[in-house]
């Protein structure tokens, strides 16, 4: 029993980290020895791949992109969504519950629907191919995300707390910004974790939305994955360097996490 | 015993009239409605500094709701409130001098406890030096001194709320309010706080308003009582009067722990009789009953195992539950169709489900009328 019960995890665990292993292991190799044998661990050691995309701009520069429109997008998500959040938590008005539904049902539908009319309208008033372009694009889908994280996050927080401060005599904003958003950091790391991810994964919308300046790694490594041969190596090391930035972000969060995916309810 | 008769305060308490008073808080025909229901009828209550005036009434009587609007943080549907006499009702939280602490024990959890303490000093721009002199000092009152720089959350129950109390006191607020304090705390820090609280006012010059839902505490801290049920105010007045001469049957209800036992009586000629059939030659109040259908209302501890004094007369009933503490017995029994409750000094082994004999001292029994207001004779 006590042999079946490790076991099995132990299995499921060696299940879920193999591609991943499979994808470091490869970034280590040439291109020759990803498409010539079958190896569990590099033969020829290289960190040639590596070096490429931190020497080639086209390479490096799609981290940049990324980056940029992500952290762009994660601070606009949870800037808008703090008040709106905090308004649907505390404040009861007309079609509140209908609105506070309403917003999530903006993640319902598929970003293809969406890409169409992004790529209309940015063209038509000059974004197209900026950060701020995929940045407001996502925010379609993140700030619903954030401000339900958040509400959830703030109902939890009793509105007594709110009052004493108004009673010690702080007026609101000093109040939210001194009291109340540390009150609530850890669902303010939690919500800007999920935007973040959520920007870092999307592809279509940004691959639609940008064309050289600001184009993401994802759109990089799918087109050079049909130029000159395959180029597998240098994919894997991409691939792995993608991963890292999620990696690191979801640290700081890891205690917060199951709460989040509850939306911030318990 | 020979009863002066009682100062009796007209319905709703009015005493808004007349304020001899430097300070009073003055709440004249407020009320609060959300949506269609109504959560406080129209009040008029005179709040004064020097003792407690306390808010007793059972969970959603409409305590909480009462103090926000007395702090401002709930408008009114109606009405005024005036503060030494200027009308504040308009005025917002933050101009007003208020305090108030909670059930929960509400602190800040990212300041430390002397931040926590401070923080109404530091809105208020106090002077550095002073904040430390004040926080000190509340600090050392509150028996807080050894824990000035941990979080709210490394507190006990008992500490996270005097942590709350002394933010309160620390600003010389002119209207303390405070929401039922010691009903979260354990047993012990209960009667300790208890013990301190009105030593904490003694001094001050501000008018401390208290909610409970306990009678006890309410007539440990003497001061005023107003009595609330659903939203209204059923008396108001010094709180050993509204205890010993509730006005009507609500408030002597909402007044009464164990509940106050009731029964029809019908008065006729020289005599009561009880539906059950005890009969009794009516004296004092009852004797200028006229003919007719009352409510008689006895509390618990005139109903007793053992003939006492007064007018003792014995009542019979099954017995359903018996509850034996320390030094005292409670006997939850059914007479004529409703349960009573006899509360008595020492220990009094009786039978669960067998029929009992018990002395109920008719002779401080208040009477109500039809319309549950009591007669007073």
């Amino acid at each position: 029993m006590n042999r079946v019960s490790r076991f099995v995890p132990a299995l499921y665990i060696i299940f879920l980290m193999l591609p991943i292993y499979w994808l470091v292991n490869m970034s280590f190799k040439t291109t020759n020895e990803i498409l010539g044998d079958f190896t569990l661990w590099p033969r020829q050691f290289t960190l040639e791949n590596y070096i490429t995309i931190f020497t080639d701009p086209t390479w490096y520069m799609g981290y940049v992109n990324s980056l940029a429109y992500v952290s762009i997008n994660t601070v606009l998500s949870v800037a808008v969504a703090l008040p709106a959040a905090y308004a649907f938590s505390r404040y009861r008005f007309l079609g509140d519950k209908h609105l506070f539904f309403w917003l999530l049902t903006n993640r319902m539908a598929p970003a293809a629907v969406f890409a169409l009319p992004f790529f209309q309208l940015y063209s038509a008033v000059g974004l197209f191919d900026t950060y701020l372009a995929v940045a407001l694009a996502h925010t379609l889908f993140n700030i619903p995300l954030a401000v339900w994280i958040l509400e959830g996050f703030m109902s939890g927080v009793p509105k007594e707390l709110d009052e004493t401060a108004y009673v010690d005599g702080y007026p609101f904003w000093s109040f939210f910004i001194k009291i109340f958003i540390p009150t609530i950091a850890a669902g303010i790391g939690v919500a800007a974790f999920f935007c973040f991810m959520f920007s870092w994964v999307e592809l279509l919308l940004a691959k639609t939305l940008t064309a050289v300046d600001a184009k993401p790694i994802a759109a990089t490594m799918t087109r050079t994955a049909s130029t000159s041969g395959y180029e597998l190596g240098l994919l894997a090391a991409a691939g792995t360097l993608t991963i890292i930035p999620g990696a690191f972000v979801i640290y700081f969060v890891r205690n917060y996490i199951a709460k989040g995916f509850a939306l911030g309810r318990v | 015993m020979p009863r002066e008769t009682p100062e009796l305060y007209p319905r709703f308490g009015a005493r808004a009239d007349k304020c001899e008073f430097p300070m009073a808080l003055e709440l004249i025909n407020v009320s609060k409605r959300v949506g269609a229901d109504q959560h406080i009828y129209p009040t008029d209550l005179t709040l004064e500094p020097g003792c407690l005036n306390i808010l007793l009434g059972t969970t959603l009587s409409g305590k909480t709701t009462l103090m926000q609007m007395m702090a401002g943080l709930d408008p009114l549907t109606t009405g005024s409130l005036r503060f030494n006499g200027q009308d504040v009702t308009k005025t917002p939280v933050q101009k007003r001098n208020v305090s108030m602490v909670y059930q929960q024990f509400i602190n800040y959890p990212n300041f430390t406890v002397f931040e926590n303490i401070a923080s109404p000093l530091r809105v208020a721009r106090v002077p550095e030096t002073d904040i430390k002199r004040r926080v000190g000092e509340m600090a050392e009152l509150m028996k807080l001194s050894a824990m000035l720089d941990r979080r709210p959350s490394e507190l006990s129950g008992g500490q996270q709320q005097r942590t709350a109390m002394a933010r309160a006191l620390v600003k010389d607020a002119e209207l303390v309010l405070l929401d039922e304090p010691l009903a979260n705390l354990d047993f012990k820090l209960r009667e300790e706080l208890r013990d301190e609280l009105p030593r904490l006012f003694a001094d001050r010059n501000c008018v401390v308003v208290y909610a409970t839902t306990e009678p006890v505490e309410a007539l440990l801290f003497a001061g005023n009582t107003a009595t609330l049920h659903e939203g209204c105010v059923t008396q108001f007045g010094p709180t050993s009067d509204v205890y010993r001469w509730p006005q009507d049957l609500i408030t002597a209800q909402v007044f009464s722990e164990p509940p106050m036992n009731q029964a029809e009586v019908i008065k006729s000629g020289g005599s009561l009789s009880l539906a059950g059939g005890a009969s009794w030659t009516a004296t004092g109040t009852a004797a200028t009953l006229g003919d007719g259908r009352y409510t008689m209302g006895l509390r618990p501890h005139h109903v007793t195992p053992k003939e006492g004094g007064g007018q003792p007369v014995k009542v019979s009933g099954e017995v359903l539950v018996t509850e034996l503490s320390g030094s005292e017995s409670v006997i939850h029994f059914k007479l004529g169709g409703r349960a009573w409750v006899s509360q008595s000094h020492g220990i009094h082994p009786v039978e669960v489900g067998g029929h009992e004999e018990l002395y109920a001292d008719v002779a401080e029994a208040f009477y109500f009328d039809q319309t549950g207001q009591r007669i007073t004779g």
